[in-house]
């Protein structure tokens, strides 16, 4: 859109632009925005009103109430927000120092690590997890799927493999920012080992980064339905879908509540990276 | 055996040979540059001491200890880089104090070390900043304090000047030497600019691709260069082809004036020698103690204050001489002859 309007601008003649403030191609640029937003924004509003007719001939958060209250939203999303941390630590943990030896000791290797990480893009979920199925059944060399600690744990594994492209991409944008052969040969003359190097300098510096990376793993693990359903755990995804089928007014309250939550997400990012006290933003 | 003792050094990337045959030994509290060229191994020399590359061959002592097998964070070696290499997340403080986090020194120990580093390095109150409130200048100044903190056993300096102002690079020449003064502590230090390497340094080792052409003291360097490469890089030079008359003597003339360099010469007689002058040594009109006399013409009078650089057409060659002002005396016009005088002892026989 922004091409779009940037070019019809430039091909009105700059001296009409300048006599006339709201010309031919700025009206075009206002009603598209207009419409944009509207494109956005109607669904949401419709949406919400629709969550507030639970009640019969008035508008209430009966629906709200009745989401929240059921037991089973509780359990499932708080699984699921477990889960989600579990994800996150281990996909910083894998990624993170993978990201930065690519950066400082391979960077010869860059396209094939950025193509390995896209796989889970282009790979069905459905072909993962049966490919999970088939390495750690019950009678396979590695049964995790025998207990349900370690089904989880796959479960985990599977949710850092979806995140994985989002999760690296945050973080090498993160330490694209920083010098970091320079900074880690800094702390190592300093007698750093690679821990305090991960932790205590490249963590903090790329944490907004992180957070954004964080906070996609978060939504992917709250909506996933095809992982969950298939290894049978009680996530939040299946609930969804389970809900989407047997009420009618429940589903539209979960998906504004759905939205608060990323908004709230998204606010939260922007407050890190303001506060951080070191960060350019600052300034 | 020196204090830092560099033998036989050498290092390859692939086919390129980067460091060939490099040998140095550096006495306890000594300051030594590398000077060179840009890609003649410097920095590679000081990673291979610091750790960041393993040599192909040779060996590398301090204190004794042979460094070679040992990784950068044992190595007790202080670093500064040209691009600072500060610590973003960290303040001031914290980065000065990080090496000492990490040596797992105490914390009033490590705060009293972190409060003398800072006033050492003249930042008493900035402590509490980001490095990103901080210029450039402060900036070098907190990472030379940062490496100095842990009390290393060597301070490697890489170019650490090359990104600062003109004004503040000089100023934190001065500021540097001193604090390595103070401190007795032995340093190596990088650089391409000459005159860095010869107002800070106790002794200075010429590079040339990827070997050392020359090393001795500043005043060496300059006034006795032993090759053709570190007279050109060293100082401004005159270089000039004289016919050799009598090589045990050194007597030699130079278009068409005879004179006696004043030390034998090894080439044969009738052969061409290359001869060269700084500026200081060409003097404009005649003077006592300088008995060889060249007619020049003048081309160019750069009046810079204190000192005038006139330039002159002479033998063929376009000579640079400085003078010092004196009010009473005004330069030459450019375009007018003049005489030029020479003591023959001042010019420096250019051998290989
Ligand atoms: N890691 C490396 N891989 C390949 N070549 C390198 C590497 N580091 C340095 N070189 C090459 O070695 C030569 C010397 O580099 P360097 O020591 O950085 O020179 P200087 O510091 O004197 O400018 C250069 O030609 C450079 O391209
Ligand atoms: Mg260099």
């Amino acid at each position: 859109m922004g091409e779009m309007t940037e070019a019809i601008t430039s091909a009105a003649p700059s001296k009409a632009r300048r006599a006339a403030p709201i010309g031919p191609g700025r009206l075009l640029s206002w009603t598209l925005f207009i419409f944009g937003v509207l494109y956005f924004a109607l669904p949401l509003i419709g949406m919400f009103e629709f969550s507030l007719r639970k009640r019969r001939g008035a508008y209430s958060f009966d629906a709200y109430t009745s989401v929240l209250g059921d037991p089973q939203f509780q359990a499932t999303f708080s699984y699921s927000l477990i889960m989600s941390v579990v994800t996150i630590a281990l996909g910083l943990l894998l990624v993170l120092p993978a990201a930065l030896w690519v950066r400082i000791r391979l960077p010869a290797m860059r396209p094939v690590v950025e193509f390995i990480t896209l796989l889970p893009l282009v790979i069905p979920v459905i072909v993962i997890a049966f490919g999970y199925l088939r390495m750690f059944n019950t009678s396979s060399f590695l049964p995790m799927t025998g207990t349900v600690m370690t089904t989880n744990l796959l479960l985990a594994f599977g949710y850092s493999t979806l995140a994985l492209p989002y999760m690296y991409r945050a973080i090498d944008n993160g330490l694209r920012t920083l010098d970091v052969q320079t900074l880690t040969e800094a702390a190592q003359s300093l007698g750093a080992g690679w821990f305090t190097i991960l932790f205590r300098i490249m963590l903090p510096n790329v944490f907004t980064a992180v957070l954004s990376g964080a906070f996609l793993t978060f939504s992917i693990v709250l909506g996933e339905y095809v992982f969950a359903a298939l290894l049978d755990r009680p996530a939040f995804g299946p609930y969804m879908i389970w809900i989407g089928g047997n009420k009618a007014y429940e589903p539209a309250a979960l998906a504004v509540i759905a939205f608060a939550i990323t908004w709230g997400c998204m606010g939260l990012i922007q407050l890190a990276g303001r506060l951080a006290p070191h960060t350019r933003a600052a300034r | 055996m020196a204090f830092l003792e560099i033998a036989n050094l050498q290092k390859s990337f692939g086919s390129a040979h980067v460091v060939k045959d490099f040998s140095l030994g550096i006495d306890k509290g000594e300051f030594v540059s590398l000077l060179g060229p840009s890609g003649c191994g410097k920095t590679t020399v000081l990673r291979m001491v610091a750790g960041f590359e393993t040599p192909s061959a040779g060996g590398i002592h301090i204190d004794g200890r042979d460094v070679v097998a040992l990784r950068p964070n044992a190595r007790n070696i202080g670093m500064v880089f040209q691009a600072y290499a500060l610590f973003p997340n960290l303040t001031v403080a914290q980065n000065v104090g990080f090496g000492l986090k990490v040596a797992g020194v105490g914390r009033s120990e490590a705060d009293a070390r972190v409060t003398e580093m800072l006033a050492l390095i003249g930042l008493p109150d900035l402590g509490g900043r980001y490095p990103f409130q901080l210029s450039g200048g402060q900036q070098q100044r907190v990472a030379l304090a940062r490496a100095l903190a842990v009390r290393p056993k060597v301070l490697l300096l890489d170019e650490p000047l090359s990104a600062l102002d003109a004004k503040i690079r000089v100023s934190l020449r001065s500021e540097i030497r001193e604090i390595q003064q103070r401190l007795g502590i032995t340093t190596i230090f990088v650089t391409h600019d000459q005159e860095e390497a010869l107002s800070m340094s106790d002794r200075i080792v010429v590079m040339n691709g990827g070997v050392a052409e020359q090393v001795g003291t500043p005043f060496d360097i300059y006034n006795r260069p032993q090759t053709r490469f570190v007279a050109g890089f060293v100082g401004t030079l005159n270089a000039f082809e004289a016919v050799v008359t009598d090589p045990a003597s050194g007597a030699v003339t130079l278009d068409g004036t005879p004179m006696e360099l004043g030390q034998p010469l090894s080439v044969p007689s009738g052969a061409r020698i290359g001869i060269a002058l700084r500026p200081e040594a060409a003097h404009l009109g005649r003077a006592p103690g300088r008995e060889v006399v060249l007619r020049g013409r003048i081309t160019e009078v750069h009046f810079m204050g204190s000192v005038i650089r006139v330039r002159a057409e002479v033998a063929g060659v376009a000579l640079s001489l400085d003078t010092f002002n004196r009010a009473d005396t005004p330069p030459p016009p450019v375009g007018s002859e003049t005489e030029i005088s020479v003591a023959a002892r001042d010019f420096i026989v250019l051998g290989r």
